[in-house]
């Protein structure tokens, strides 16, 4: 690659970063939840934010899509919820994963880990494709069926995702409040246990495996990897400039064979690709009715 | 490239038209009342 596109890659980098940061600092803004040692309890939680963000965070001023869709599934009518998918229908109709990848505060956690300097694992590609359709099973079983289908000791459903696998609301809401709060420290147990290795798991995997969470098992990225292929935003590789230098795939951190799988519901929508690009092959564009007409992959 | 734009508008139809039924049905209420509350779930508590 030369300079300038290692560069240009670095300085897309850093603004990637810089947005990440504020819009975690900004959908966890408020400071007082960590010094009172409790959670924001304001109307502003009557709106799901567009990423995987636990409103069981201190600082978390919205709510969560995916517990929010859970809470409905479990509550009392066990239906679904039409005003988290109505939501998230919008959010991905007209991002699609553009959210994951600059908005989430967890893929922000991932990007930030995979920084240190160890060899990083490519996954066999056989394995990866398999392991992609996880995240779906995610989705579809943990956070839609379980949590409607098998009713608790007070007859409601749990929410399996939160309270079994979502490493956001134990690195968000779990380590803080545990931390902060004596009488949650001394009913901390098993649960809590093996929730917090499976964040130790997913944390350690992301410094070899960059967005790992975000390719197998996020379920919010499964619900937004439907919309990818037609969100207002695009991005695509115009056939007629792509020398096949495969730069861009080389630096894709969702291991993706860019030239044929970037309209794929797996891109994240980083950017790392166009800025890599040395023909200049890569466009993004923002349309609802609108379409370009150029010759693209 | 006419698919993407019928999906596209379709995909903002129903989105908007099942966030205004939710409203209707109160589930606004419902998920504030669980998010403005510790949840124990996803602290790994109960
Ligand atoms: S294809 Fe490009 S924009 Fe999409 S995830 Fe890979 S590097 Fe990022």
């Amino acid at each position: 690659m030369s300079r300038m596109h290692r560069d240009r890659l670095k300085r897309q980098g850093r603004l990637r970063l810089c947005v990440q940061v504020i819009a975690a600092a900004f959908l966890n803004g408020y400071a007082a939840g960590f010094v009172k040692k409790s959670i924001f309890t304001g109307k502003t939680k009557l709106f799901c934010v567009p990423v995987l963000n636990c409103y069981a965070c201190p600082g978390a001023l919205g709510a969560c899509p995916i517990g929010a869709m859970q809470t409905v599934a479990g509550g009392k009518g066990r239906s679904i919820s039409f005003y988290v998918l109505g939501l998230l229908m919008l959010f991905g109709t007209v991002f699609g994963r553009l959210l994951c990848g600059f908005l989430c505060p967890f893929g922000l956690i991932q990007d930030l880990l995979v920084r240190i300097p160890l060899k990083k694992l490519t996954v066999p590609r056989s394995a990866d494709r398999l392991l992609r359709y996880l995240k779906y099973a995610v989705l579809l079983i943990m956070v839609l069926l379980l949590p409607a289908a098998v009713q608790n000791e007070l007859g409601s459903g749990d929410p399996w995702f939160c309270k079994y696998l979502c490493p956001a609301g134990t690195l968000e809401g779990g380590i803080p409040l545990v931390l902060l709060n004596p009488t949650l420290r001394s009913l901390a147990g098993v649960l809590f246990t093996w929730k917090t290795a499976v964040l130790l798991s997913i944390l350690i995997l992301s410094v070899k495996i960059p967005r790992v969470f975000c390719r197998y098992l996020c379920p919010l990225g499964a619900f937004y990897a439907l919309f990818n292929r037609f969100a207002c935003y695009q991005m695509q590789v115009a056939e007629h400039k792509c020398i096949a230098c495969g730069k861009c795939t080389s630096v894709c951190p969702m291991q993706l064979d860019v030239p044929q799988e970037i309209c794929s519901g797996e891109c994240i929508r980083c950017g790392r690709c166009k800025a890599a690009c040395p023909a200049d092959a890569i466009r993004t564009d923002f349309s609802v009715l609108r379409e370009k007409q150029e010759h693209t992959a | 490239m006419k698919r993407k734009r019928i999906l596209r508008l379709c995909g903002l139809l129903c989105g908007a038209a099942l966030t205004a039924l939710g409203i209707l049905r109160g589930e606004p209420e419902v998920i504030l009342q669980k998010a403005v509350k510790i949840c124990l779930e996803c602290i790994g508590i109960g």
